[in-house]
């Protein structure tokens, strides 16, 4: 399956981003293939508000099945349920050892936002 | 006609010119509170509110039975407000401003709007005034749907004072545009003249006719004065930094009514604005603004 993970910079030794909806990147893991692909978060520089609900569009467009992150907001957690796509918050460290510890089930699945919402 | 009273800094005397230009104007006068984030005129003149009106902004309702989940809704909504995945659509009605776009191009008919509560407009008279207010509810966003509801109620058969948000971003224009006139209130201090070039600036983009008042005029510097006289701009009144004036503001009581000596001044006022209202004088370019009213 796919996993996007919220990432600093293009490689999978990049640190994990903390944020899920203003990320400056994702990258597209495959665990089955074991590729991977990143897909800048542009649509997030240009948004005062509901940057959280682009993220969570693009991301689905994307054909991700979860997400890892550090912290997820109300708006993207909605819109992240509403496709289907589980939520993996307080990841840390490089996104390497963030699918290693989500494969490992050191990861697990939130069912809400845990921060709030930024205006 | 239609007066503004804006500014560019906030605390300048807005709310003061605006209630004590209202008492000493000829009837029939309204008076419009559209600082619908902090209405504040109703201290000064403890209206008698008669109505009150529930204003509410247009947010989608999706028919669910009807959607087939094309996605055009969401493809249209510049604020991410609705939302289509492969399901039936997600509404975020704090984000919606009301477009009805959503409702015109999903192909179904599936979307219905209904009104979200946004705010009130209180509706009296005080001191012979025909007094409204828009008081926005706490947690909203968004002033400027209530601001133009609010102001749906200006009457032509007198003068209409509006007294206006500070600064100069949406809600500020919303309340000033299609008014016949604008004061701005200033303080002669170095803040005041900073904003008040901003507002200069934003009231010759809307494209109205201006001019300025000076409040504690006495009590700073001589750099406003200088830059109304560089940019030909009008003073219309400078008022005196009088403790007075001061404590009657804080019992909450206009200065007309705690000297009464002061009505000649916005008297005077009142029909200064008349005069340059009717010169233009300040409009670099009526025919073409680039906001239109």
């Amino acid at each position: 399956m796919k996993i996007a993970i919220t990432a600093g910079g293009p490689t999978l030794d990049s640190p994990v981003d903390q944020r899920f909806g203003r990320a400056a990147r994702f990258i597209l893991f495959d665990t089955a293939t074991r590729g991977h692909t990143t897909m800048d978060n542009v649509q997030a520089l240009d948004s005062a508000q509901g940057a959280g609900i682009q993220a969570a569009e693009a991301v689905a467009r994307a054909g991700a099945e979860c997400i890892i992150t550090g912290h997820c907001g109300p708006k993207a957690f909605r819109v992240l349920s509403a496709a289907g796509i589980r939520v993996c918050t307080g990841a840390g460290g490089s996104v390497k050892e963030a699918i290693a510890a989500f494969e490992s089930g050191k990861l697990t699945q939130t069912q809400s936002a845990d921060v709030e919402g930024h205006w | 006609m239609i007066v503004a009273i804006a500014s560019g800094k906030g605390g300048t005397g807005k709310t003061t010119i605006a209630v004590n230009l209202a008492l000493c104007l000829p009837r029939p006068v309204q008076l419009l509170d559209c600082d619908v984030e902090e209405p504040n005129c109703a201290i000064f003149l403890k209206p008698n509110l008669v109505s009150r009106e529930d204003v509410g902004i247009p947010v989608p309702r999706v028919d669910e039975t009807l959607c087939t989940a094309c996605g055009e809704c969401g493809k249209f909504c510049r604020y991410h407000a609705i939302v289509s995945l492969k399901t039936t659509p997600l509404v975020f009605p704090e984000l919606c401003h009301g477009c009805g776009g959503c409702a015109l191009v999903c192909p179904e008919g599936a979307i219905r709007e209904e009104s979200r509560p946004i705010g009130i407009i209180g509706e009296g008279t005080a001191g012979g005034i025909d007094f409204l207010q828009g008081q926005l509810n706490v947690g909203e966003a968004m002033p400027v749907p209530l601001t133009r509801a609010l102001k749906k109620k200006i009457r032509r058969d007198g003068m209409a004072i509006l007294d206006c948000p500070p600064g100069t971003s949406c809600p500020v224009i919303t309340a000033m545009r299609g008014s016949d006139f604008v004061i701005l209130v200033t303080e002669p201090t170095p803040f005041g003249l900073n904003d008040l070039r901003l507002a200069v600036e934003t009231v010759r983009a809307v494209g109205l006719p201006f001019g300025v008042v000076i409040n504690r005029a006495d009590a700073g510097d001589d750099s406003v004065r200088r830059f109304c006289g560089e940019k030909d701009i009008p003073i219309l009144l400078e008022l005196p930094d009088d403790r007075r004036i001061a404590e009657a503001y804080s019992r909450g009581q206009p200065a007309v009514e705690a000297l009464p000596g002061m009505r000649v001044l916005f008297e005077g006022l009142g029909a200064r604005i008349v005069i340059e209202a009717q010169s233009h004088r300040t409009v670099s370019n009526p025919a073409g603004s680039r906001l239109d009213a």
